[in-house]
């Protein structure tokens, strides 16, 4: 029996999807938070691959680069801060947290009933009088091959320095939350003003 | 972590390709997947792993920290500059096509500086957090 180009996807779907799902009990369950955080990337790398199989292929570089990467290291760095171990959490609060948890979950499936069918051809996406500006008519206009960037950099520039933005302040807000390590100094400076 | 020689030798080998490759991302956006903020977080990375294994001090040594401060607002202030020039030279707020004589060109110098922009406070606030997380446990001179 062979199976088609369209099965293949549908299992890799399945096992990928699968594997995110196990993942996701795994942090819920594991108390030791280097465990966590280790499993948390591979959360992560799990999306980016299941991202690349959707053709969404600069969405899965972020999430590899930053989920994967980066936010890994940044929550070994917070570990380095406290203790290495979670707190086990009471019954009755763990019994809410559950609730709240599947009740959110089986309202977003609900919505999902809602959606156009995925891949389809006639979805709003795909019939959408901006599809052609962004696919064809931006070629003419930018000439740039991929219409990812030219959308996020040229149609969509306010957005993407609103973004810009965004990372410097969030940036700047961890910075004087944690204290750089030239915190002191500036301090006492400040006081001399 | 310095004492693992595997970890040493092989970050060596692996953090000029990083940095390499988050050029290459940034620079080739246009044209491959990736862009700005991808090429940024990529160049932290490099500089993160830099860091972990041979230590805070000698990652600050190449990336001081007085200069990833002034790199952060930097990468904005390309952003926004490329916006007022266009303003300047006629157009409305970041529309590109005035910055060259061409309207093509001009889109393809503005979105090239503009990723830049992207990418200077990307990799530079990466690197910041990092090192405010890393340098919290020590004692402070």
């Amino acid at each position: 029996m062979t199976l088609s180009l369209i099965e293949y996807e549908f299992v890799i779907n399945i096992v990928l999807l699968g594997m995110l799902a196990v993942t996701g009990l795994a942090i819920a369950r594991i108390r030791s938070l280097f465990a966590v955080a280790m499993l948390a990337g591979l959360y992560s790398l799990l999306c980016a691959s299941w991202f690349v199989l959707l053709d969404a292929v600069d969405v899965a570089f972020t999430e590899a680069a930053v989920g994967a990467g980066i936010s890994t290291v940044l929550f070994l760095g917070a570990l380095a801060l406290t203790r290495a171990e979670e707190k086990p959490t009471p019954n009755p609060r763990a019994i809410i947290g559950m609730l709240v948890c599947t009740l959110t979950g089986l309202t977003l499936v609900y919505a999902t009933l809602d959606m156009p069918r995925f891949g389809e051809r006639d979805n709003p996406v795909n019939t959408h009088p901006l599809y052609e500006r962004f696919t064809d008519t931006s070629k003419q206009e930018i000439g740039v091959p991929n219409a990812v960037t030219s959308v996020l950099a040229s149609y969509r520039g306010y957005d993407t320095l609103g973004e810009t933005v965004v990372i410097f302040t969030a940036g700047t807000a961890v910075i004087m939350l944690l204290g750089g390590s030239n915190w002191r100094r500036r301090r006492s400076r400040g006081d001399e003003s | 972590m310095h004492h693992y020689a595997v970890l040493r030798v092989a970050t060596k080998l692996l953090v000029p390709l990083i940095l390499l490759f988050a050029l290459y991302v940034q620079f080739h956006g246009d044209y491959g997947p990736g862009g700005g903020f991808q090429a940024g977080v990529i160049f932290s990375a490099g500089i993160v792993l830099y860091a972990m294994i041979f230590g805070l001090d000698a990652a600050t040594a190449v990336m001081p920290i007085y200069a990833l401060k002034r790199l952060a607002p930097l990468g904005v202030l390309l952003y926004g500059g490329v916006g007022i020039a266009s303003m300047l030279r006629g157009g409305t707020f970041l529309d590109y096509s005035v910055l060259a004589h061409d309207p093509v060109h001009g889109q393809h110098l503005g979105i090239l500086l503009v990723e830049l922009g992207v990418g200077i406070t990307v990799a530079s606030v990466m690197v910041l957090v990092f090192y405010g997380f890393a340098g919290r446990g020590r004692s402070q001179p």
